[in-house]
């Protein structure tokens, strides 16, 4: 395998779905190219950092606004 | 069991009481995703107003079509398509989007050509668990995000930060599942080259000793 190939794999090996036959192949490469190790490495960092970014708080002001919009239209389809 | 699942079975508890008229049950599931909702909205649009405007009719639209919800995906799942779909109408309105549906028909999925390969090849100087606990990494995630086309930046974050299967990404944004891998490649491919400009210990940068050639 090149690293071309091993580049057109890296969802499915980070993402756990390659094919086993082809998984052993990748692995294969990355053990002897430090480069593509390296890669793999940082790619699940990255994930691992974007998945663990912490939700944005609403802004109290349009939270307030947001829930007093539902109630009222909650009560305008369920109560009439 | 894993919290999602553990989270989507409280969720559904919640749902059927809303079903049944119960406003507290309704109010309790925008409490439990209202942020999810939002900060996806404010990463697709990248402007507060539009994310408010788009949560807020998230949420009325989840309330008038409760009844269709079946449960066929999870709860978190079908707010957040629901959200995807109000983003495009706003990135659309602005004409931005020249890109997320149209041109997905004639992009090959096979075109390995225009992966790019990856430049900057180094360790980071600290960890994701370590990374996660600092306010600069926020921004750094923010502006890394900002800097990748629309296209790529969607599929990622329906996929990676909000944790969607290709297939369901694949749907939110009328794209082929083809599409959705492939762009998701680029996407965290450039990721990767942007993080590990600003994290990456230049002490352990490799170069590469063979250059590739298309």
């Amino acid at each position: 395998m090149k690293c071309e190939e091993m580049l057109a794999m890296l969802n499915e090996y980070v993402d756990g779905t390659i094919d086993p036959s082809i998984c052993e192949e990748f692995e294969k490469h990355m053990a002897g190219c430090n480069p593509c190790q390296v890669v793999v490495d940082n790619i699940r960092q990255t994930i691992t950092l974007y998945k663990n970014d912490r939700p944005y708080e609403l802004p109290v002001k349009f939270r307030n606004r947001l829930h007093e919009a539902l109630r009222q239209r909650w009560t305008e389809t369920h109560c009439g | 069991m894993p919290k999602q699942i553990v989270a989507n079975t409280a969720d559904i508890e919640w749902v059927n009481r809303a079903k049944a008229g119960e406003m507290e049950a309704f109010e309790a599931l925008v409490g439990r995703h209202e942020k999810q909702v939002y900060s996806l909205a404010l990463r697709m649009l990248r402007h507060e107003s539009d994310a408010e405007d788009v949560t807020q009719q998230t949420f009325l639209s989840a309330l008038e079509n409760l009844g269709g919800f079946r449960g066929d995906s999870s709860f978190s799942t079908w707010l957040l398509r629901i959200a995807t779909h109000a983003a495009l109408k706003v990135i659309r309105k602005k004409g931005g989007l020249d890109t997320v549906s149209l041109e997905a028909s004639t992009e090959s999925p096979e075109n390995e050509e225009a992966i790019p390969h990856p430049e900057y090849i180094a360790d980071w100087r600290q960890s994701p668990e370590e990374l996660v606990e600092q306010n600069e990494t926020r921004r750094l995630l923010e502006e890394a995000l900002a800097r990748l086309d629309e296209k790529h930046r969607l599929v990622f974050l329906l996929r990676d930060v909000e944790g969607m299967s290709v297939k369901e990404t694949a749907v939110a944004l009328s794209l082929s599942e083809a599409n959705v891998k492939v762009r998701l490649l680029r996407a965290r491919l450039q990721l990767r080259e942007l993080l590990t400009l600003t994290l990456g210990d230049p002490e352990s940068r490799i170069k590469r000793a063979h250059h590739h050639h298309a």
